[in-house]
């Protein structure tokens, strides 16, 4: 089956927050049907990948009854909290940085996505 | 035929400098039962504490004090029963100040406060010490003693046990120091329906309502990222609602004709936030699963929540403890077009090699470019090439307030002796702040719980 390059952003949304220096990226399928893809594509390496130089290790949890995983981003705040100097010293953005990674899914799947977007 | 009870939980603010016209929304615009107030952050008890330090009559939320004004003759007449942490690192001088309101609006026997102490571990660190607690940081595994001559505070999270009794005795009006988050909520729930504090799947239940309500309209359609350009009035945002039932499900709404929406992606968004493992949401009352927990959209802006499973509390407490690390300070200027981004990097360097030859020493200089690498660093890719503004942002940190302060007198000079086509330094030097760090660490639950107390003011 054909395969298409898509940015997250078109398949899920996301809520970022901190728990001292790391920050937590929950990913959440804007469909039911887009979670397996999202389980199998957007792996914990992956992750740690997209984010390289920007993390310290990076570890993933599942939600199937909320469509959802959640990422914790550690190392990713400069100290975090009162420490950080950082303009988003409380990791609320890392959210959209994780929906620009990029993904395989079936063309199908894309193009399922790109029209509900548009 | 008895209608089946259900208790109204309404959230009236997020954090400490929330929308101030929440609270009497939440109280004059239906029917709610109780106000839960959350204003605590690890970051708020450092301001808190701050603010102590220089005056110890403060070190609490003034803003919860007018706020309560405000609703008082509701409170008196028993229409809304407020829960609130806003009593900080000094919950006695809050509950006072609001008593002191109470009796000046001639309210003050209609209104019972109850006073919850017992958090505060400041006086109690070098005996618990004395008695083997090592009070290691939880994430470095350093004992306390490395940093014990710089403490500035120390807050046990209590749990919702205080709140159930202050509200079992009547209070209408319930003021806690560090009373977790989701205790704010699980206190009235627990209290309204008697439910055992070992019913763990019930606890877990109110610990996620508590969680869905502790950060405000951030549940109901505020910083909602799905559909945003969809989400209606928001400057007319209707803070949520949790209508509880005795078997622990709940619905989450907010008052009709107000902004925002209540959706699955509001509250979804809302569970996911500041979260670890799902399955283990550890709090002083027990621990939740939230890969348990089943949503529907059960009406426009109501979501049934249920199925909630939940696991015995542990035997720890969590104490938060706050000592002062050192010093920062954060500069900015904006580069105009053309090559804005070339020019704020070439300022940087300049800043960077001025700061150098002081010999002032750093333990972390930080640079960022905003509008280009600020908060998605090198995943932004490349700017526009004509991009019309940039902003450098450079935050230095020390443990030693000299260097740092000399740093703040090293922006302004660059207006004139550095690149061409800067702005925006109106605001003046910029300030140096203390650096209170934070130190997580455990204590046996028995060491704590004793020592907390509830008192009729």
């Amino acid at each position: 089956m054909a395969r298409t390059t898509i940015q997250l952003r078109w398949l899920a949304h996301a809520r970022s927050g901190d728990k001292g220096d790391a920050a937590n990226v929950g990913l959440i399928a804007l469909e039911p049907e887009y979670y397996e893809v999202l389980r199998s594509e957007v792996t914990a390496k992956r992750v740690a990948r997209h984010f390289k130089g920007m993390v310290s290790a990076v570890e993933r949890y599942e939600l199937p009854n909320l469509n959802a995983l959640n990422f914790m981003l550690h190392g990713a705040l400069d100290g975090g909290g009162t420490m950080s100097l950082k303009t988003d010293a409380q990791g609320k953005v890392f959210s959209t940085a994780l929906l620009r990674m990029e993904i395989e899914v079936p063309g199908k799947v894309a193009r399922r996505a790109k029209e509900a977007a548009s | 035929m008895t209608e089946r009870k259900t208790v109204r939980i309404a959230s009236g603010q997020g954090f400490w400098g929330d929308w101030l016209e929440a609270p009497v929304r939440q109280v004059r615009g239906g029917p709610i039962d109780y106000l839960v107030m959350d204003y605590l952050a690890e970051v708020t008890m450092s301001i808190l504490q701050k603010q102590r330090s220089r005056d110890p009559a403060m070190g609490y939320a003034r803003d919860f004090v007018t706020q309560v004004q405000k609703i008082l003759p509701e409170i008196a007449e028993g229409g809304v029963r407020v829960v609130s942490n806003a009593g900080g690192v000094n919950p006695r001088a809050c509950a006072e100040a609001v008593r002191k309101a109470a009796d000046e609006a001639g309210l003050g026997a209609k209104v019972r406060i109850a006073l919850v102490t017992g958090d505060d571990m400041l006086e109690r660190l070098d005996a618990l010490a004395a008695g083997g607690e090592p009070l290691a940081n939880m994430d470095t595994g350093r004992p306390l003693s490395d940093v014990r001559a710089s403490v500035r505070a120390a807050n046990a999270y209590l749990g919702m046990q205080p709140v159930v009794e202050a509200l079992d005795r009547g209070a209408n009006i319930v003021i806690t120091g560090r009373v977790t988050d989701t205790g704010l909520t699980l206190g009235p729930l627990v209290h309204e329906f008697g439910w055992s504090h070992d019913d763990w799947d019930r606890i877990a239940a109110g610990t996620v309502a508590g969680h869905i309500l502790e950060c405000g309209a951030q549940s109901s359609g505020g910083n909602l990222l799905r559909d945003w350009r969809k989400v209606r009035k928001l400057e007319d945002v209707g803070f949520p609602i949790v209508a509880a039932e005795a078997d622990g499900s709940f619905t989450v709404t907010k008052h009709s004709g107000t902004g925002g929406v209540v959706n699955i992606a509001s509250v979804t968004e809302q569970l996911v936030y500041e979260m670890g493992d799902p399955t283990n949401y550890i709090t002083p009352d027990g621990i939740a699963d939230f890969t348990t927990i089943q949503l529907h959209q059960t009406g426009r802006d109501k979501v049934r929540v249920s199925g909630i499973r939940g696991a015995p509390r542990t035997d720890s407490l969590k104490v938060s403890i706050a000592y002062a690390w050192g010093w920062k300070a954060v500069g900015t200027l904006v580069y105009g077009w053309p090559e804005a981004l070339d020019k704020a990097k070439a300022a940087d360097k300049v800043l960077r090699k001025r700061l150098k030859s002081l010999g002032l020493e750093f333990e972390q200089v930080l640079t960022e470019f905003v509008g280009v690498d600020a908060t998605h660093g090198r995943l932004a890719g490349d700017p526009d090439p004509d991009i019309a503004e940039v902003m450098l942002r450079v935050g230095v940190r020390s443990r030693d307030r000299d260097p740092v302060e000399r740093f703040t007198r090293e922006i302004a000079p660059l207006v004139l002796t550095g690149p061409p086509s800067v702005t925006g330094f109106a605001g003046g030097r910029p300030q140096v702040e203390e650096i209170v760090a934070y130190w997580p660490a455990l204590v046996a639950r028995e060491l704590v719980e004793p020592h907390v107390t509830v008192e009729m003011l």
